[in-house]
């Protein structure tokens, strides 16, 4: 994904807002699971969610692995295989960016469990599968194209 | 009451590959049935716990399709430890279910 110059600076305020809502004391960040984040799964972008996360800083790298058909028949039921390699990573977070909501979710591996997780999704259209990792405090993000040939959204 | 989840957890290593599979319509809010649309309703959070230790989390979407299926790796784990997975949806329903920990071949 190219983002613009202007959306680049505007997920800088926006992840700005969020440090000083952070050190003011309303969002712990070892809690950041703790509520459903309605900001996050309410966006229609996937850089609106990322920055509702405080994840709209990630670096790109190509130390996350996403294995993904091509090509989906049937975007109903794509099924997605998530692998980060960076070490200390403690939450893998995933967006479709071309679904009408593209934030899928998150997942949490700080307590236990190793960088790894294994989802089916529904994807609308063809669109890019976008992974973001949090590991030592810091975001890392890549993103893979999955072309769709039946939409897995309408009825 | 929501149907059981099928979960299954095999030990490789110290390593269980952890596998579940939801009974759920994870309804986008989207589709219309006779002219209706089918209201939100889908799962939203999922823990999985070790012995009784949460050692994995997660929160999602609506876009995770029909009857979810996940599957996740927990360290330090061995033949007989108990798994439990539980899940709550936007409408309150939740479904807790369990398995052992079977060895690997």
């Amino acid at each position: 994904m190219h983002y613009t110059r202007r959306s680049v600076l505007k997920g800088v305020w926006a992840v700005g807002a969020l440090a000083s809502a952070v050190t003011a004391g309303l969002l712990s960040p070892a809690r950041a699971l703790a509520a459903w984040n309605k900001d996050a799964f309410g966006a229609k972008s996937a850089i609106d969610a990322m920055r509702a996360l405080g994840v709209a800083n990630a670096e790109d790298t190509k130390a996350i692995e996403i294995r993904a058909p091509e090509i989906a028949e049937n975007g109903a039921v794509v099924p997605i295989d998530i692998t980060s390699n960076i070490p200390s990573t403690t939450a893998i977070s995933v967006f479709i960016e071309k679904n009408p909501f593209p934030y899928v979710g998150t997942f949490d591996f700080s307590q236990g469990a190793m960088p790894y997780v294994h989802l089916r999704v529904k994807i609308g259209e063809s669109s890019p599968v976008r992974v973001v990792v949090a590991a030592g405090g810091k975001h890392y993000t890549t993103a893979k194209e999955v072309k769709v040939t039946i939409g897995g959204c309408g009825g | 009451m929501p149907d059981p989840m099928k979960i299954r957890a095999t030990v490789q290593g110290d390593v269980a590959d952890v596998r579940v599979l939801m009974a759920h319509p994870m309804e986008t809010g989207q589709r219309k049935q006779g002219g209706k649309v089918v209201p939100l309703h889908f799962i939203q959070s999922i823990t999985a716990q070790l012995n009784g230790k949460t050692v994995f989390r997660a929160d999602i979407s609506q876009a995770i399709s029909r009857n979810p299926v996940f599957a996740f790796k927990v360290k330090g784990a061995k033949a007989g430890d108990k798994i439990t997975v539980t899940w709550k949806d936007n409408k309150g329903e939740s479904r807790t279910d369990e398995t052992t920990v079977r060895g690997g071949s």
